[in-house]
């Protein structure tokens, strides 16, 4: 059985953080643009372990920033989820295209 | 000497005019006149008191007037060495001049009172009656030469406000703007002067610049060094002054205003037009006297010729008017034409005696008197016919007894006739041009002749002639109308006896002239030629002058229409300033200027109508243009080192 390395975590974080970069460009669903979001600042909190973990696991600026991005994540997931039911109770829907009135 | 007594006269007619002006419609509608005359007559007592004490006490010391400066004050400072003041010059010239100036105000001051009795705007007229009048001295007794045009521009700005104060009838509007923008166009000339002459002497003030420019040394050598198309600097900076003085003392081709002029008020015209503030061009040439006298040899000739001339063009034009007051303003004209070729007859050995200079003030202070009189005579004349024509007018020397008497006095005065006023004045002028330039003599004495025709062709007409029904009043004014005559015509007959040369000379030295009788025959006879032939033609009714005119054919039609200088003008204007400078600055104006600012705004619209696109309101590609811009920054970031950049 392999130990795993640094590599193989920073790959898991980049797969997830461009699965969320698709997510969020090819959803038109709003829920689903705000899980990509999570996706990607939970595949930021990966590198952010695993660099800590295996460069310099003394110290721990690298959980902490984790636990940081934990509180803003949530704070954001309330916001958006704030944001998505006004949305839907303006225009019956939480499909980002219907919301398209901030133009020229 | 008080210094608080002198700044009172300028400053009680302008006590006068915040009163009037400020309360005037609420508390002074009918009692405007009584206020204006009580301050003007306080100031004229500290006038005559000041002036006196000067002339026969204070002033003269070692045989010579002071120039003192009672009071000075820094007014605006831009920086150590650069600092405009204002202050007060004490010397013969500026008490002569504050006497005449308050003296003549006076007079107009309480003959308004009735003239412009039940006016609408009466408490205005009076208020600025006083602002003129406060100008006025302050121009006078300035004592550096930016004051004086500070007080110039004052006096412009009161002449435009009375000239068009009948402002319904669009003629005194044309006429105030007309006067306006003349002498603007002239002071443009004298605030170059200015900053010429300032510049090269370092001062403004008029003593130091006057002492910089007659003493050899570094300014006057760099001032006479530099020269500028063949001219040194001084020469033009003289020139420029003149061009100023010219603009307001009427003189030739800058005359055109005050003909004009006549459309304000009759008072006014006597106050404005003919006594004060058409002398102030005048006087400034005599403020800076010493320096036209001392190094502006071959431009002293020039202001001789402008003078000359313009004394011979305005008395020919006067021959031909029938406005009264227009006859009255072309003499006005010819008049300071006298007084400026005067101020020109410089001996060349400049150590003797100048009596051109003494003679010019002479005039200045006689011929005041008399036009004022003269003036203020056709007021009356018009305010018993209500009519400006001659045609209208005509035997009214038994209906006005006073008015006739005092205009007589004026109309001889004015022609040169021993005893009065203009006679000493006038002899000492030809005087000074026979012993310096006799062609100048000549023209003058034709000019003579000329004054005493025209002047009593007026006379005749308005007061002999033909005898015109329809003038039913019984009374031919009260006694403010009559009162200032009265005095007037008894300055005119006591003025010729001062003894002018022991106040005013180049020099303020005095001196003694004595009359030549053998000389003044010439001047004499001319003067009584005018005088009969103008009887001859106009005395009774008759078809003399028809007939004349007729003969003369162009020229008499030519004079009528006074030279065509107005067209002159107006073709000057039209076709060079308006068709050749004016519309090609704003066609650059309107094409290149305001199209630079254009372009800028379309070429905004033109860029923005083709990126409002990027604002699609799409939540997403906001978000993929941020993702792109990312790439972009980290991939310059990433590849900032690479060896192919």
């Amino acid at each position: 059985m392999m130990e795993p390395g640094l590599y193989h975590l920073l790959v898991i974080g980049a797969v997830l953080f461009f699965t969320g970069i698709y997510g969020f460009f090819t959803r038109r669903n709003m829920i689903s643009m705000l899980m990509s979001i999570e996706l990607m600042l939970n595949s930021v909190n990966i590198n952010f372990i695993a660099f800590n973990k295996y460069l310099w696991p003394d110290t721990l600026g690298g959980t902490f920033f984790t636990v940081f991005v934990i509180a803003i994540a949530a704070a954001e997931a309330a916001v958006a989820l704030a944001i998505i039911i006004n949305l839907y109770r303006s225009h019956s829907s939480i499909n980002v295209e219907v919301a398209e009135e901030m133009k020229f | 000497m008080n210094t608080t007594n002198i700044l009172l006269i300028p400053l009680l007619p302008l006590l006068s005019f915040v009163l009037l002006g400020l309360f005037g419609k609420s508390f002074f509608k009918t009692k405007a006149g009584l206020v204006g005359c009580s301050l003007m007559l306080v100031s004229f007592i500290i006038a005559v008191v000041t002036a006196s004490s000067y002339f026969f006490s204070t002033g003269l010391q070692n045989g010579q007037y002071q120039q003192l400066k009672p009071f000075l004050m820094p007014w605006l400072k831009f920086a150590n060495g650069l600092v405009i003041e204002m202050g007060l010059l004490i010397d013969p010239l500026s008490m002569i001049m504050i006497f005449v100036v308050t003296f003549i105000s006076l007079m107009v001051h309480i003959f308004s009172l009735s003239y412009m009795k039940g006016e609408e705007r009466f408490h205005v007229y009076y208020a600025f009656l006083g602002l003129f009048t406060f100008s006025m001295l302050g121009l006078v007794l300035s004592s550096n030469i930016f004051q004086i045009y500070i007080f110039w521009e004052l006096v412009g700005v009161s002449s435009f406000l009375l000239i068009g104060f009948f402002y319904q009838k669009s003629s005194a509007l044309a006429a105030a703007k007309k006067a306006f923008i003349v002498t603007r166009f002239a002071d443009l000339g004298f605030l170059i002067g200015i900053l010429l002459l300032s510049a090269q002497a370092g001062t403004l003030d008029f003593l130091e610049l006057i002492s910089k420019f007659t003493t050899p040394g570094d300014t006057l050598s760099s001032a006479l060094g530099t020269t500028f198309l063949g001219f040194s600097l001084l020469s033009w900076g003289l020139a420029l002054v003149f061009m100023g003085a010219a603009g307001k003392s009427a003189m030739f081709p800058l005359h055109i205003w005050l003909p004009d002029a006549m459309e304000g008020p009759t008072p006014v015209s006597a106050l404005i037009h003919a006594a004060t503030m058409v002398v102030a061009g005048v006087f400034l040439v005599a403020r800076l006297y010493p320096v036209y006298a001392f190094s502006g040899a071959g431009f002293v000739h020039f202001i001789d010729d402008i003078g000359a001339f313009t004394a011979l063009f305005a008395a020919v034009i006067a021959c031909t008017q029938t406005d009264i007051k227009r006859v009255l303003a072309y003499s006005t004209i010819s008049q300071i034409g006298f007084m400026m070729f005067a101020l020109g007859q410089v001996p060349a050995d400049l150590g003797a005696v100048h009596l051109g200079y003494t003679a010019s003030i002479f005039h200045l202070f006689t011929h005041a008197i008399f036009k004022a009189l003269l003036f203020l005579g056709a007021g009356a004349v018009i305010h018993y016919v209500h009519s400006n024509e001659m045609k209208d007018m005509g035997g009214l020397r038994k209906k006005m007894p006073v008015t006739h008497a005092m205009f007589l006095l004026a109309c001889l005065a004015i022609a040169g006739v021993p005893p009065f006023a203009g006679f000493f004045s006038k002899e000492e002028i030809l005087l000074a041009a026979w012993e310096n330039n006799p062609t100048i003599f000549w023209m003058a004495l034709i000019t003579s002749g000329l004054t005493a025709f025209y002047m009593f062709r007026l006379y005749f007409s308005i007061f002999w002639n033909k005898e015109h029904d329809g003038h039913h009043h019984e009374k031919e004014g009260d006694i403010f109308l009559l009162a200032p005559l009265v005095i007037l015509g008894i300055g005119t007959v006591v003025a010729g006896f001062v003894p002018f040369s022991h106040l005013v000379s180049s020099d303020r030295k005095p001196f003694e002239t004595e009359l030549h009788l053998q000389f003044s025959i010439a001047p004499v006879a001319v003067g009584l030629i005018g005088i009969l032939l103008a009887s001859w033609m106009y005395r009774k009714h008759s078809a003399i002058p028809e007939n004349l005119a007729r003969n003369m054919g162009g020229f008499y039609k030519a004079a009528k229409n006074k030279f065509y200088i107005d067209e002159v003008w107006l073709g000057f204007t039209k076709g060079v300033l308006f068709n050749l400078i004016a519309k090609p600055a704003a066609w650059v104006d309107r094409n290149i200027v305001d199209g630079m600012v254009k372009a800028t705004g379309s070429g905004m619209e033109w860029i923005s109508y083709r990126i409002k696109g990027l604002q699609s309101g799409k939540v997403q590609q906001y978000g993929l243009f941020f993702l792109f811009g990312i790439i972009i920054i980290v991939s310059v970031y990433l590849f900032k080192n690479v060896p192919w950049r």
